[in-house]
């Protein structure tokens, strides 16, 4: 009984963060229809600048909380609306989502040009005394820290409920997020409701932010960003709207989590896995059997066709000339690059150019499923490792040769990827995202630890390929060998995915794909199985993710989990979806702009011109958070140029050549006439 | 008398493209007015910017006398302009009663807001019946009713009407044509745009109709029905 009592507390004061998070997810769908992934990050803002002035500054409690939470926190969520969310009030869902990663991805690094986060122990919470221990009964024990965050996210369940049931304030809030021109047409200021509720949802984030560190003693992202994925199970069963739902889901979760530590054995490594993958197993059962997540229909904005179209692709404003020219140019940097690798520059620029090349397959897998589907898949990082540790595992204890264990490897990754999108089929594509980040979270924490995977503690190492007579071995240090055989080897795989893309892309496959992007409902009553297509997209997606993280893993031979997390997942889409993310040339870029960002633009050109721009001037290298933020805020720009800001920069600049050659042609067609005259 | 709604020139686009060139029309308080064309044709832009949905490229559009041109959404509709818009013009993920209580709640108080929706409830007991369904599973007719039934309640200046008619059952449009009599007669002015040009010209003083976006007709409504041979 003891033991039940200690447990059932103890998963409360647990549960109580993972409720005050699920809260604040519901409250931000709910009032803004953004799924607000950022939210850890909002969190992050407030923690920092709380422990900035409470331990480090040795501000009072209440004036350190009131600065942290009841003005900074807001203050950020009205800047984030006015600046961005308030223009994607009639986005689709999904493309909120991605500016909201973007966020996920850029506040944590603008907080760290300010606060060091290294340090940032010892957190002392907002009740004084935090460490106290009360004890209620004998054997059950509960710090004041863990009572006050308890207490918070109990009360602001209530106040929330409160709002919503009773206020009006709370009503005009929904109306916005279904279409902020009908309540408009209501007489309400939609852009003062929507900017009052993201202030909302960020004081509650702040709030968060100052609470959770007790439990961790010190402030972090990651922190935040790993409660997140409790939180998201919690919020999922409410279907996002329920604020009670919310909150007993997120203590329930806690409880559930004390009790399987405790009453599981112990000792092997199945029941010391169970605790930290519960969340998963439960979003993941949630997002199966929940029927009211299910795909809504006609649920769109009945104003959206006020707005008018978005623009058109690049590719299709071009006149035949002009795709001819762009062709030929990029052939000729193309040659220039691979000549200049060959012959010209050293070891470290051949290393690069197979790496971008390696990557630019793996983003090939986002192009599949997001430029083509349009949907958003955060697991793509954990099929590319699912390639590169079936693969090393095939090839080194099997002795299967390795471009067989790659291609082995990524069909384990395809079937796995088609469960996914089986899993979440009928499901809203917000869920469809959140069912993949969680797999891939799953994966992390989980699945990487067996022996099977990851090697358990023996860390594992793939190989080098031979092919028959060529062997693709890693030259000798010191040899006149180079790595070119291995260059020439993702060069064609890189290649045969282009076509296999591009074939798909022109087959029944992608005019399904596109006809779903457009309209689910009408694509269904002309007899488009929603279905099967998206199923091919996920399955395909997560093969050539698999194909990229095989050859990744045998390139570098040595490679760790570490190459494939989760987060890295995160940066990748963001990546992708800012420099292109309807082609391969787009993959490409963004496999330049992955690998080149951080290891030659911020630490040597970016200096360099500025040394030189300014004689007396002196810096070494750029922060490498530069580059989060880059691509993070670029991300943000998704909503409005869903073909990414480089190819809609393209599109203008190639308008504009268009325009020219069309002038000029016009002049001569006229000077053909008056001479035929 | 100053007309109650003016457009002068106006010219709306979405994006590069244009659809409304150079549209000039004015309604008096107390009348009725049928907004003609074929599809296509501007009918619904033209609604949209009577009520500050579309914001015109270039014109003037005055309400009661006072200029809008520059004017947000809120802000027409809080002159007393209520825009039924074409397709679904209520909340879906909200209940009839919410539904009610958003577009009668500003500048009520609780017990005003109440008394509103009991009006609105008597003149519709249909939807009383079903005050805490999602109006998004309301059927077709049902939804018409929750904006009129706001109308009834409200008595806005100025009500337009885009499309009320379509898709309904004869009976049922007869029913909705019989109760835009009735708001009429409580002294709101109507724009009544309408693919079914007998019902609209039956209630109508006036008509415009419109063809790619310019001016075809503007007049009593009897001239219309030899232009709207759609
Ligand atoms: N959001 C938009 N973006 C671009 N063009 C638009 C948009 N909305 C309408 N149009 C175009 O403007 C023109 C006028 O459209 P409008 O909806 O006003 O016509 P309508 O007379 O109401 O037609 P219907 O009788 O079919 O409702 C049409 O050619 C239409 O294609
Ligand atoms: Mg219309």
């Amino acid at each position: 009984m003891e033991k039940f009592l200690s447990a059932l507390i103890e998963g409360m004061s647990f549960g109580g963060v993972y409720a005050l998070v699920a809260v604040g997810l519901v409250l931000a769908y709910k009032t803004s229809g953004v799924f607000n992934i950022a939210f850890g990050a909002q969190a992050f803002v407030s923690g920092a600048i709380y422990y900035q002035l409470h331990n480090r500054s040795e501000w009072p409690i209440i004036p350190a909380f009131l600065l942290a939470v009841v003005v900074a926190a807001p203050l950020v969520g009205a800047a984030l609306d006015r600046m961005l969310f308030r223009h994607l009030r009639t986005a689709p869902p999904l493309s909120r989502l991605v500016v909201a990663l973007g966020l996920l991805v850029a506040i944590p690094e603008v907080v760290g040009l300010f606060f060091k986060v290294t340090q940032a122990t010892q957190y002392k919470g907002i009740v004084p005394g935090g460490e106290i221990v009360y004890r209620p009964l004998s054997g059950v024990a509960i710090t004041r820290d863990d009572l006050s965050i308890i207490l918070s996210a109990a009360l602001v369940a209530i106040g929330l409920t409160i709002l919503f049931r009773y206020t009006s304030l709370g009503l005009r809030m929904r109306a916005v997020v279904e279409s902020p021109r009908l309540t408009e047409l209501n007489g309400i200021r939609s852009d003062i409701v929507g900017t009052t509720a993201w202030m909302l949802s960020s004081f509650v984030a702040g709030l968060a932010g100052v609470l959770l560190p007790t439990v961790f003693q010190q402030v972090s992202v990651i922190n935040y960003t790993t409660l997140l994925t409790a939180a998201i199970a919690a919020a999922v069963l409410a279907s996002l709207t329920s604020i009670p739902i919310a909150f007993a889901g997120g203590i329930g979760l806690g409880i559930l989590q004390q009790f399987v530590s405790r009453y599981l054995p112990t000792g092997n490594v199945f029941a010391s896995n169970v605790k930290p993958s519960l969340p998963f197993i439960v979003l993941f059962v949630v997002l199966l059997f929940k029927r009211s997540l299910s795909y809504e229909q006609g649920l769109k904005d009945p104003l959206a066709g006020v707005d008018p179209p978005p623009p058109v692709p690049a590719s299709a404003v071009r006149s035949r000339e002009l795709t001819i020219g762009t062709r030929i140019f990029g052939f000729v940097v193309g040659t220039w690059w691979f000549y200049s690798v060959l012959f010209l520059w050293n070891d470290i620029w051949l290393d690069r150019t197979i790496r971008i090349l390696i990557y630019a397959i793996i983003f090939c897998s986002i192009v599949v499923i997001t430029g083509m589907a349009g949907q958003i898949s955060f697991a793509q990082a954990t099929f590319a490792g699912m390639g590169a540790f079936f693969s090393a595992q095939i090839a080194t204890k099997q002795g299967v040769s390795v471009i067989a264990a790659i291609f082995i490897a990524s069909a384990v990754a395809a079937v796995v990827g088609a469960l996914i999108g089986l899993i979440a089929l009928r499901r809203r594509g917000i869920f469809l995202a959140l069912a993949t980040y969680a797999f891939a979270l799953f994966f992390d924490n989980t699945m990487v630890r067996y022996d099977w995977v990851g090697g358990g503690i023996f860390a594992i190492e793939s190989q080098r390929p031979v092919v028959g007579p060529v062997d693709f071995a890693r030259p000798v240090p010191g040899s006149t060998t180079r790595d070119t055989a291995f260059l020439v080897l993702v060069l064609v795989v890189l290649t045969l995915v282009g076509i296999a893309i591009i074939w798909m892309r022109n087959g029944t496959t992608g005019r399904f794909l596109d006809a779903l992007r457009g309209s689910e409902t009408a694509a269904a009553s002309i007899g488009i199985n929603a279905t099967k297509a998206r199923i091919i997209a996920f399955a395909v997606s997560a093969f050539i993710a698999g194909l990229g993280g095989g050859l990744l893993a045998s390139y570098k031979i040595q490679f760790s989990s570490l190459d494939y997390k989760a987060e890295l997942g995160l940066f990748w889409v963001v990546i992708v979806v800012t420099l292109g993310p309807r082609t391969v040339e787009g993959a490409i870029q963004a496999a330049a702009g992955f690998v080149l960002f951080q290891e030659w633009v911020l630490p040597t050109a970016i200096p360099w011109l500025y040394n030189h721009a300014l004689p007396f001037a002196d810096i070494t290298a750029i922060s490498i958070g530069w580059q989060q933020i880059f691509f993070g805020l670029g991300a943000v720009t998704y909503a409005k140029h869903p073909e990414g800001i480089l190819e809609s920069n393209k599109t203008a600049s190639l308008t504009r050549v268009q325009g020219l050659i069309d002038r000029f042609k016009s002049r001569r067609d006229s000077e053909i006439e008056t001479a035929s005259v | 008398m100053t007309p109650l709604l003016e457009l002068i020139n106006v010219d709306a686009r979405y994006g590069p493209f244009r659809a409304l060139f150079d549209v000039s029309l004015s309604i008096q308080p107390g009348a009725v007015m049928a907004l003609l064309g074929p599809n296509g044709s501007g009918k619904t832009t033209l609604a949209r910017v009577a009520s500050g949905l579309v914001r015109p490229s270039a014109g003037t559009v005055r309400f009661d006398g006072t200029d809008f041109s520059g004017s947000e959404t809120y802000e027409f509709a809080r002159t007393g302009i209520f825009h039924a818009v074409e397709g679904r013009s209520i909340f879906a993920t909200l209940s009839v009663d919410e539904n009610l209580e958003l577009a009668l709640g500003r500048g009520r108080s609780r017990t005003e807001v109440s008394e509103a929706k009991d009006v609105a409830y008597a003149l519709f007991p249909r939807l009383a019946e079903r005050r805490n369904q999602i109006a998004g599973t309301l059927s077709g007719g049902e939804q018409r009713m929750l904006s009129l039934a706001r109308v009834l309640a409200e008595q806005p200046r100025l009500l337009i009407a885009d499309e009320l008619s379509l898709g309904l059952a004869p009976i049922i449009v007869d029913s909705v044509y019989e109760t835009l009599a009735h708001i009429r007669d409580a002294g709101t002015t109507l724009l009544i745009v309408e693919q079914h040009v007998g019902h609209a010209l039956a209630i109508a003083d006036e008509a415009v109709v419109l063809a790619k976006g310019s001016v075809k007709y503007a007049g009593a409504a009897e001239g219309a029905a030899a232009y709207s041979t759609i």
